[in-house]
């Protein structure tokens, strides 16, 4: 048993390079690589082969958080088409896209201050759709048609909705916990 | 992570955190969001008639570092001309909240959004 360490991850669980994901093969592909590289099977092995096999671990799990999550997915086909997604530097969202951002935000901290569980149940299942919406759509672009540019401003969108999302569910632990 | 003492001084008692009303003469608004964090930032300068900033208001959601960096500028800018704002730099804003590498990117933030506003100042008094 060896991995290339230079082989992408889509190559590495022998999936298509593609946005759409076959979930029960990723699975399936990271379960049967996991038991091939799980370090108990080089116990008995001089220490450059373990070393060895826990790099392999470890490049099977980061290929498989990496794959496994849409957005984190998406990135990495970006990165794998040469295309910087520029998350660190570009600002430049839309001003209609910020305002409505801001304007959630707004929705969430008045609705966790008054304590309305169900205002915060109600934004959080509009923003799932919506979510959806984006996911869909980044879909097309990544996968049909190859519109790497706009892809990353969609996938730099979805970075601010996925933070949304967490601020939501935070703010309904706080108000049931 | 530990923040800075002037972090936490901004983030404890932001400054002109609010709005200004939208018709209101000489405002301008500018909206920047910084995706690796999520978070979004809106400054609006209000300038009077010799081109100088009097007031500055702001609304960030986001970390410390970005309300700081944010509440910062707006001390910042004001008696200001809207070129001399334009020269304030994410590393001047980053040296005095000793922010640091990984919040750079607040200071960023900013420094672009004091440029938005600027940008959207020219545009409605130029036009």
């Amino acid at each position: 048993m060896s991995i290339d360490l230079t082989q992408d991850y889509f190559s590495l669980f022998g999936l298509p390079r593609r946005y759409a994901l076959d979930e029960p093969a990723l699975e399936a592909a990271w379960h049967r690589l996991q038991s091939q590289v799980h370090p108990d099977r080089y116990a008995h092995l001089p220490d450059a082969d373990k070393r060895r096999a826990m790099q392999w671990a470890t490049r099977v799990n980061e290929g498989f958080r990496t794959l496994k999550k849409p957005l984190a997915r998406a990135q990495y086909l970006l990165v794998l088409a040469g295309v910087d997604a520029a998350i660190e530097t570009n600002t430049a969202m839309s001003p209609e896209f910020l305002m409505e951002q801001m304007e959630w935000r707004e929705a969430v901290e008045e609705a966790r201050a008054a304590g309305e569980v169900e205002a915060l149940e109600q934004l959080h299942m509009r923003l799932l759709h919506h979510a959806r919406e984006v996911r869909a759509e980044l879909g097309r672009q990544l996968d049909v048609d190859n519109a790497y540019t706009e892809a990353a401003d969609t996938v730099r969108r979805l970075m601010f909705i996925e933070k949304l999302q967490h601020e939501i569910d935070e703010a309904l632990l706080a108000l049931e916990g | 992570m530990a923040y800075s003492d002037k972090v936490l001084d901004h983030y404890e008692n932001p400054r002109n955190v609010g709005s200004f009303g939208k018709d209101e003469e000489g405002v301008a608004t500018g909206m920047v969001g910084a995706p690796a964090c999520g978070d979004v930032m809106k400054l609006q300068i209000k300038v009077g008639k010799d081109g100088v900033i009097e007031d500055a208001k702001f609304k960030t959601y986001g970390c410390g570092s970005a309300i700081a960096s944010s509440s910062l500028v707006t001390e910042w800018v004001k008696g200001k001309t809207i070129d001399q704002a334009l020269d304030i730099k994410n590393t001047q804003i980053a040296e005095e909240l000793a922010l640091p590498p990984v919040k750079i990117h607040c200071s960023i933030l900013a420094e672009d959004a004091i440029k938005a506003a600027v940008a959207d100042y020219r545009k409605k008094h130029q036009a």
